[in-house]
């Protein structure tokens, strides 16, 4: 919290989390703020700023089936933001897990837990999902799985090392020599010192899973079709981008601006917390 | 080093091993299905038990993955349902002109993202390293299917100067490959430069930077002699590892712009549960990527003098 404040004086970072915000914003009050339900059908393909049949603005247009890609693009980011942070929960939950039990236990357990990770990080992560979801099916709970086979490898890795690192400290020698339980060494003593570097890879990780939802959804392996999801929107939209490039450009936009506002964000804090140790 | 090396390849030997294991797991496991698979829903019952016992997959799950790696380490890879075509001849064509389009990309990539990298990292927070960071991370953010159309409305649809799909229908056209070039170029390039500005921002920042600048070394020998031999080592094993991103966004890549590479093979493969072809792309694919990860672990440790090869085995 205290870097956050730190990192929120640059602008550049200011930015990014302001256009986090908006987005969050977009998920959390959708309904109210979307002018036109996502799912109904009015006047398909409508150009931007084109009359709508209750006297109102398509301020982006219709897509193919009349649907008002406004609404569209705000219920969207409650898919996108609900699906990539449970997908980014769940894969941080087993990545820290693994990580934690690794770097402290070392081992055998270590060298089990290292060599699965090698494995899966062996794969283009792409070709992972689309292998995953390809075999399970397209549904969100089956996203989730994939991002998490997928991510929490690498998470993995970082708590690993970090673990490694804090464990060797005098105060966690001091714990276990005191008979404390290894899982509270693991949770009270390692993991809050790893926090930091945490938060700033978690900040892209969730970007990169955005991207990574949108991505599947494009190539048509996303969240089943009514959903109102960027991604997907992209992918119906395409077969028309040149007559229609409305129906395809503001996703574009949509997901761009929030990756930006997370990486921005991210390497705010990734300052912050370097000058704030280096005082 | 000859111990690292073996040890080394031993490990790779495991992976590639595992991953051949999940990769037969999850696609044969269910013997019925593959059959389904291979010779189409509309078979009958009794043709599909033909065809399983011909195909030896009456054995236990083990012995068919073996008899199957066997086949796969001899190269035989069997034949595509989705392309009716023998996966090893289909795999050369498509990867050969992957290869020409990833080769392009890399090609630009790196000389680009050294210059504006070192460009940046000389001088830390200068207006430049600013500039260029902002610009690199702008560029990254930006989905592939994103800048594909974004680029695609500027040169396709608004100036009208670049042609929208890449399938090449009537022999190979350079301009074909011109947006599917940039559109991996932007969203790699960045990444690279961050690792280079980083790089070499940590070495401007040693003493002995310090001590050539007031010996009257001029900036371009400081940057050119001392500076920049030091600072190439991380990034360069950064770039050997960025493989495994480039093959993802390629494949994006091609199939937004239809370009029939090795992405295309493996999403069509995927689409149409053409077991055989999946195969041996999935382990082509991490073939590729472990054969990088060796390299890039060679060239840290031959680059870096500071590397010993006990002091990994210890660490590890």
């Amino acid at each position: 919290m205290r870097n956050l404040g730190r990192a929120l004086r640059r602008p550049a970072a200011a930015i990014g989390f302001a256009m986090v915000s908006v987005w969050v914003a977009c998920a959390l009050f959708a309904p109210w703020l979307a002018p036109y339900d996502p799912l109904k059908s009015q006047v398909p393909l409508q150009f931007p700023f084109d009359r709508a049949p209750d006297g109102g603005h398509f301020w982006l247009g219709t897509d193919l089936l009349g649907r008002d890609i406004l609404s569209r693009l705000i219920h969207g980011a409650r898919t996108v933001v609900f699906w990539a942070g449970l997908a980014a929960s769940s894969a941080y939950i087993v990545g820290i897990t693994g990580g934690l039990c690794a770097g402290f236990y070392r081992g055998i357990t270590d060298r089990v837990l290292s060599f699965l990770a090698n494995v899966v990080l062996s794969f283009p992560v792409l070709v992972l999902y689309i292998l995953i979801i390809v075999t399970l099916g397209a549904s969100g709970l089956n996203i989730v799985l994939a991002v998490t086979f997928a991510s929490a490898p690498a998470i993995f890795r970082i708590v690993r090392a970090l673990s490694i690192d804090i464990a060797s400290r005098d105060f966690v020698s001091a714990a276990i020599t005191q008979g404390e339980n290894a899982v509270r060494i693991m949770l009270v003593d390692i993991l809050p010192n790893a926090t930091g570097p945490l938060v700033v890879d978690a900040c892209l990780r969730l970007g990169y899973i955005a991207i990574t939802i949108g991505t599947l959804g494009f190539l048509g392996l996303g969240l089943p079709p009514p959903t109102p999801d960027w991604g997907g929107m992209v992918n119906e939209g395409r077969g028309m981008a040149m007559v229609f490039p409305h129906l395809v450009v503001f996703p574009c936009i949509a997901i761009s601006s929030l990756m930006l506002g997370l990486s921005l964000l991210a390497d705010g804090l990734r300052e912050a917390s370097r000058s704030g140790s280096r005082a | 080093m000859a111990r690292f090396l073996l040890a080394r390849l031993g490990e790779v030997f495991g992976v590639m091993l595992s991953v051949s294991f999940l990769i037969y797991l999850v696609l044969e496991h269910n013997a019925a299905d593959v059959a389904v698979k291979v010779i189409g829903q509309y078979s009958t019952e009794a043709q599909r038990a033909l065809w399983l016992s011909e195909n030896g997959y009456d054995a236990p799950f083990v012995q068919r993955y073996f008899a199957w790696l066997w086949r796969f380490v001899r190269g035989e890879w069997g034949s595509s349902t989705h392309y009716r075509e023998f996966v090893a001849v289909l795999l050369p064509q498509y990867l050969s002109r992957t290869a020409i389009l990833a080769g392009t990309a890399f090609g630009i990539i790196v000389p680009l993202a050294f210059t504006f990298g070192i460009a940046a990292g000389v001088r830390e927070g200068s207006i430049a390293d600013r500039v260029i960071s902002f610009i690199a991370v702008g560029t990254t953010s930006i989905p592939e299917f994103a800048s594909a159309v974004f680029l695609s409305a500027i040169f396709v649809f608004w100036l009208g100067i670049l042609p929208g799909a890449s399938m090449m229908t009537s022999g190979f056209e350079w301009p074909q490959l011109v947006l599917p070039v940039m559109v991996i170029v932007l969203y790699d390039f960045g990444y690279v430069a961050r690792m280079v500005r980083a790089a070499m921002a940590e070495v401007m920042a040693q003493p002995y930077i310090r001590t050539a600048l007031m010996k009257g070394a001029s900036p371009a020998r400081i940057v050119f002699r001392h500076a920049l031999r030091n600072a190439l080592v991380a990034p360069i094993t950064v770039i050997m590892l960025q493989i495994p991103w480039l093959i993802s966004g390629v494949l994006v890549t091609e199939v937004f712009f239809a370009y029939k590479g090795f992405g295309t093979l493996l999403y069509q493969a995927c689409l149409n549960s053409d077991v055989a072809l999946i195969e041996a792309c999935a382990m082509t694919s991490v073939f590729v990527i472990v054969t990088t990860q060796l390299i890039s672990d060679l060239l840290y440790t031959t680059l870096n003098p500071r590397i010993r090869f006990g002091i990994r085995k210890g660490e590890a």
